[in-house]
């Protein structure tokens, strides 16, 4: 037994059963969001993926996965877009280290 | 059927498992022919490679081989029939041994022929001059590169594939094919594994920009078709557990708008003994014609095989799924 169910994700619409008309409204944001705009389907699906990975959501990567290799990104694309997005990420964990030296000089002589 | 004429079918036959049917799918409609532009001739299961996505399961260890009365036979009827276009896979069809007699017969009689050329066979023994050849006879060459790089390309065909079939480019821009007013070379992405290939016209453009670049090959048109889920690719999606997952993505990708451009349409099929089937696919799970119509070569009848009834089943979901699927590449936009 495991929260996770890879089977969830084409469940996904089942979420509109108590509340269909949000659901309906969310799945025409999130469908636009993905349609071809001043960026390609290519770059909004490396995007995606990149914040998969970060929100640390298994459906949204196994999705944007495909996507990723549906719209024509190789490994080496993904990968450098998963760095990116972890780089930033860790990035925001340092820069409030900056938080702690402000704490520290404060307190200190 | 001639005498000495072997029918005997070994491919696979096993079909898909899918959450709908394809029929059902289609709905009201009934898949019927069009005129009949090409013959598309599929010379036997011999090939120096074997892929693992190949809808033949031909490989070097395969016997079947078209006898030179099936070749005259095809012959006949693209000549009676003014049928334009002689479309020669396989298999590796430079193998057998009336390969290069049927294309130069076919181009006396006028047809435009296409050769559905792996690369690496030029490679092989008795075939170093198979460029030339093509340039003398203006074949129209269709060849499969995965990706534009090593490890793609050699995961799926295998080692040492990807700088065999670059060796190859280059002889075939040597002698003019993929130039510009030139001779024509095309070739064929597929996805290697379980998702559906890209846009057409942008994945050209990567592999236009990164094989010039990386290796100064030019080519004139890339078709991106979709991994059919038969055979030994149908073996790799049971083995690895993706059957279910891809199965699902193609009918749930299936498009309508890809339904008049359907290959069925306007091509049918022969097998290396003759018999006829209304794509390579049916042919390789021994789906012959609709009853009632002629079934081989031998008693090719034009006007009874033209609008003909066309037998599906649901591997054809691999035809019409996201921008559709056919040997010249996707069908719709």
């Amino acid at each position: 037994m495991h929260y996770y169910n890879e089977e969830d994700l084409s469940r996904f619409g089942d979420i509109a059963k108590y509340k269909p008309e949000l659901f309906e409204k969310f799945m025409a944001w999130y469908g636009a969001c993905q349609e071809e705009g001043e960026l390609t389907k290519r770059e909004k699906a490396l995007i995606g993926l990149a914040v998969a990975v970060t929100v640390q959501c298994p459906y949204c990567i196994d999705a944007f996965t495909s996507s990723c290799l549906e719209n024509g990104s190789n490994m080496e694309q993904m990968t450098e877009s998963i760095h990116l997005a972890s780089a930033i990420r860790g990035g925001a964990s340092l820069i409030h280290g900056i938080q702690s030296h402000n704490a520290h000089d404060k307190v200190s002589m | 059927m001639q005498a000495g004429v072997q029918i005997e079918r070994k491919g696979a036959r096993t079909f898909p498992r899918s959450p709908i049917s394809f029929q059902e799918k289609l709905g009201p409609v009934e898949l019927r022919s069009l005129a009949i532009e090409t013959l598309q001739v599929n010379v036997g299961k011999l090939c120096n490679q074997a892929c693992k996505h190949c809808h033949v399961d031909a490989s070097p260890t395969r016997t079947e081989i078209m006898p030179r009365e099936v070749v005259d036979a095809c012959l006949q009827a693209l000549h009676e029939f003014n049928i334009p276009t002689l479309d020669i896979t396989g298999g590796a069809p430079e193998l057998i041994p009336d390969f290069r007699y049927f294309v130069t017969e076919a181009r006396a009689i006028r047809a435009n022929v296409i050769v559905r050329h792996n690369l690496t066979v030029m490679h092989e023994e008795g075939q170093e001059e198979l460029p030339q050849f093509f340039a003398e006879n203006r074949v129209e060459v269709v060849s499969s590169l995965p990706y534009f790089n090593a490890a793609k390309t050699d995961s799926q065909r295998g080692t040492g594939v990807f700088d065999k079939s670059i060796e190859a480019l280059r002889r075939l821009n040597d002698v003019g094919f993929g130039l510009e007013n030139g001779l024509t070379l095309n070739l064929v992405y597929n996805p290697v594994g379980a998702f559906l290939p890209p846009d057409q016209a942008s994945i050209e453009g990567d592999f236009k920009r990164e094989l010039m670049a990386r290796y100064g090959i030019s080519f004139n048109s890339l078709f991106t078709i979709t991994n059919m889920p038969i055979a030994r690719f149908l073996d790799w999606l049971r083995r690895s557990g993706n059957e279910t997952h891809y199965m699902s993505k193609l009918v749930n990708a299936f498009n309508p708008a890809t339904v008049d451009g359907l290959m069925c349409r306007n091509l049918i099929s022969v097998d290396w003994t003759g018999r006829l089937s209304d794509c390579d696919f049916n042919q390789m799970l021994d789906m012959p014609l609709a009853d009632g119509l002629p079934q081989t070569i031998f008693d090719f009848k034009l006007e009874r095989l033209s609008e003909r009834r066309i037998v599906t089943a649901d591997h054809c979901f691999g035809c019409t799924a996201g921008a559709g699927s056919s040997c010249g590449g996707a069908v719709a936009g």
